[in-house]
């Protein structure tokens, strides 16, 4: 188990600032910098060459490139996202509250599709191959294979023709106006939540499966305890493992069809965000936003990896 | 055991004329799979679509018909028409162009880059396999949308630039599934008799590991086109992917969804529908090749 820990935190550093470095990279092949981007945006009269270089000077667009990296991974480090080159305010202020926003709704998403899916596998794998299995393997089925994308569609095209319901202007938060935060937040969660909801219920149900044909359940059985002990004593717990694992890859999954989703029900996270920056080429944001997105897969990744070594023992002691 | 796989080997490929025996096989997959022969069959009548856009088109896509501006379905219009007047059934045909494009290209590109970077870096070890590692572990760790929207960002709106973000967002996980396929493979009998008589790494990786590969490589192709498919149309929706103006089905989606749902809903049901239809037939066909090809993952999930 120590090696394994070992290994895996010792991985992490480099692959996180391996992250930065493609963010980075990737940033900096934009055709012309972001002096040109910013100058050009101001008017249409031609770009005087000496306010490209005092620009150029200002932004540090002038320095070497490995100097330049090292200086935005420098000011990452203390917490500095450097500055919008649009709103012309620090990053970091508005990434903070847009980042609140998409936690929520991707939590919230999270537990719904794990409230919802674990019992579906688990009873569609408990009564394999009764109508109760057909319908919810048909549902499975349709959920993975609809992007969030178009469900999140199908969600507010049915909401607004049917219903009238149009996503609200403003935005109250959870802490101040819990019960329209919620109203707000609920749909878009139910929208991301389908497809993994239908994701774990698969997981669920074929591990379960797996599971029921165990020895140790027939002896569970021989010994005369009752159904109930059987499969909830026994089954669930080794059946909830592979559900378990995919939960930090499913939050990276959900992070992308955020993006999506936010822009369709108009919610302020930082994937409207990000949508706005690129908009108004705000290299600083989607930066940020980037580092910020790959980090946090990464420590999520990382965490239930080593959850994981320490929930199943053939892990813990290879 | 090297003797018999060389033998059933030959008898596969030259054992029966080719035609007739591929012919054979496309029935044998339809009996078995008839799921999985209904995805390919949808695919190729979009292929027939794409193809013959402009002769079965009623009208021309782009064509602005300022009378008749989010006009219903009637017989001049099959699917209605859009908020600019544009009909509708004809920009979705056309739609079908740029997305099987995007995907059938992106998909070729990608999965076979990332298929050699794949079979190189697993078959090499040591260094240069570490190092690649990393960088797919770094470049999986962004969500692939996040990451196509970066990439986007960077370039400007435009098919050949999607086609480039997708390429760098599918070829991580390729090498990634490559890879372990290709470690086990490596420690195969044959690979070691193979190396034990003096074969060259490349007459190695292209002989003997590559055609174990196969399948993998047909399988990843397929499932990563409705992937693809679904990319393209996310960020045509977005307004950061094909150019607005354009017939992409995400494209179709943007206004329609926004402003026009209730007043104009087949504006938002032709594309979705056509959406869904090519994303089910892909998960389809995928799940059914993937039962046939490889064994060892028939009956998971």
């Amino acid at each position: 188990m120590r090696t394994y820990v070992i290994k895996r935190l010792f991985l992490f550093p480099p692959t996180v600032a391996l992250v930065t470095l493609i963010v980075f990279l990737i940033m900096w092949i934009v055709p012309g910098d972001a002096a040109i981007v910013i100058l050009s945006g101001e008017g249409e009269a031609g770009v005087k060459q000496e306010d490209l270089d005092r620009l150029r000077h200002d932004l540090g667009l002038d320095r070497p490139v490995y100097v330049q990296y090292g200086d935005w991974v420098g000011n990452l480090l203390r917490g500095d996202l450097g500055d919008s080159t649009y709103y012309r305010i620090p990053v970091m202020g508005q990434l903070k509250s847009r980042f609140l926003v998409t936690m929520e709704l991707s939590v919230m998403a999270i537990l719904m599709s794990f409230v919802l899916a674990l019992p579906i596998g688990v009873l569609s794998a408990v009564k394999q191959d009764t109508p109760f299995d057909y319908v919810a393997r048909l549902f499975t089925i349709t959920g993975i294979a609809l992007p969030s994308f178009l469900v999140a569609i199908l969600a507010r095209a049915v909401l607004t023709y049917g219903f009238d319901w149009l996503p609200p202007m403003g935005y109250a938060s959870l802490f101040d106006e819990p019960l329209i935060n919620l109203q707000q937040l609920i749909f878009p969660a139910l929208a991301l939540a389908f497809g993994e909801l239908a994701f774990t219920a698969r997981i669920t149900r074929s591990s379960m499966l797996e599971i029921l044909r165990e020895d140790y359940m027939r002896t569970a059985r021989a010994k005369g305890l009752s159904e109930r002990v059987v499969i909830g004593r026994h089954a669930l717990k080794n059946a909830l493992l592979p559900p378990l694992t995919i939960a930090g890859w499913q939050f990276g999954r959900l992070l992308g069809g955020v993006v999506v989703v936010e822009t369709i029900f108009v919610v302020p996270g930082i994937g409207t965000f990000l949508i706005d920056a690129i908009t108004h080429r705000d290299y600083p944001i989607i930066q940020a936003i980037m580092v910020m997105v790959g980090v946090l897969i990464l420590s999520l990744n990382m965490m239930i990896d080593l959850l994981y070594g320490w929930l199943n023992p053939r892990i813990r002691y290879a | 055991m090297l003797g018999q796989r060389s033998v059933a080997l030959s008898k596969v490929r030259w054992g029966v004329p080719w035609l007739p025996s591929a012919a054979r096989q496309v029935v044998r997959f339809s009996k078995r799979k008839p799921l999985g022969a209904l995805g390919g069959a949808v695919l190729i009548a979009m292929l027939l679509i794409a193809l013959l856009a402009p002769v079965i088109s009623p009208h021309d896509p782009y064509k602005i018909y300022a009378d008749d501006v989010n006009h219903a379905p009637s017989q001049t219009f099959p699917l209605g028409t859009d908020n600019l007047g544009q009909d509708v059934l004809s920009r979705l045909f056309h739609g079908a162009r740029i997305s099987l494009r995007v995907g059938v290209l992106s998909v070729l590109i990608g999965i076979t880059s990332g298929f050699v970077l794949g079979v190189v870096t697993a078959y090499a070890g040591g260094v240069v396999d570490l190092i690649f590692q990393r960088v797919v572990d770094a470049m999986i760790a962004f969500p692939s949308i996040i990451l196509a929207i970066a990439i986007m960002a960077v370039l400007s709106a435009s098919v050949t630039n999607v086609i480039i973000a997708l390429v760098f967002v599918l070829i991580p996980p390729t090498i990634r599934a490559i890879r372990s396929q290709v470690l086990s493979i490596k420690e195969m009998d044959y690979v070691l008799a193979a190396r034990a008589v003096g074969c060259s790494p490349l007459r190695i990786m292209v002989q003997h590991i590559v055609p174990n590969c196969l399948a993998t490589y047909i399988i990843l192709a397929t499932i990563t086109l409705g992937f693809a498919i679904i990319v393209e149309a996310s960020l045509s929706f977005l307004g950061i992917g094909v150019p607005a103006g354009t017939p992409t089905w995400g494209g179709m989606l943007t206004q329609a969804t926004q402003q026009h749902i209730k007043t104009a809903p087949w504006l938002t049901i032709a594309p979705a529908v056509a959406i869904s239809i090519v994303v089910f037939s892909v998960n389809w066909l995928g799940d059914a090749l993937r039962d046939v090809l490889d064994p060892r993952l028939r009956g998971t999930n």
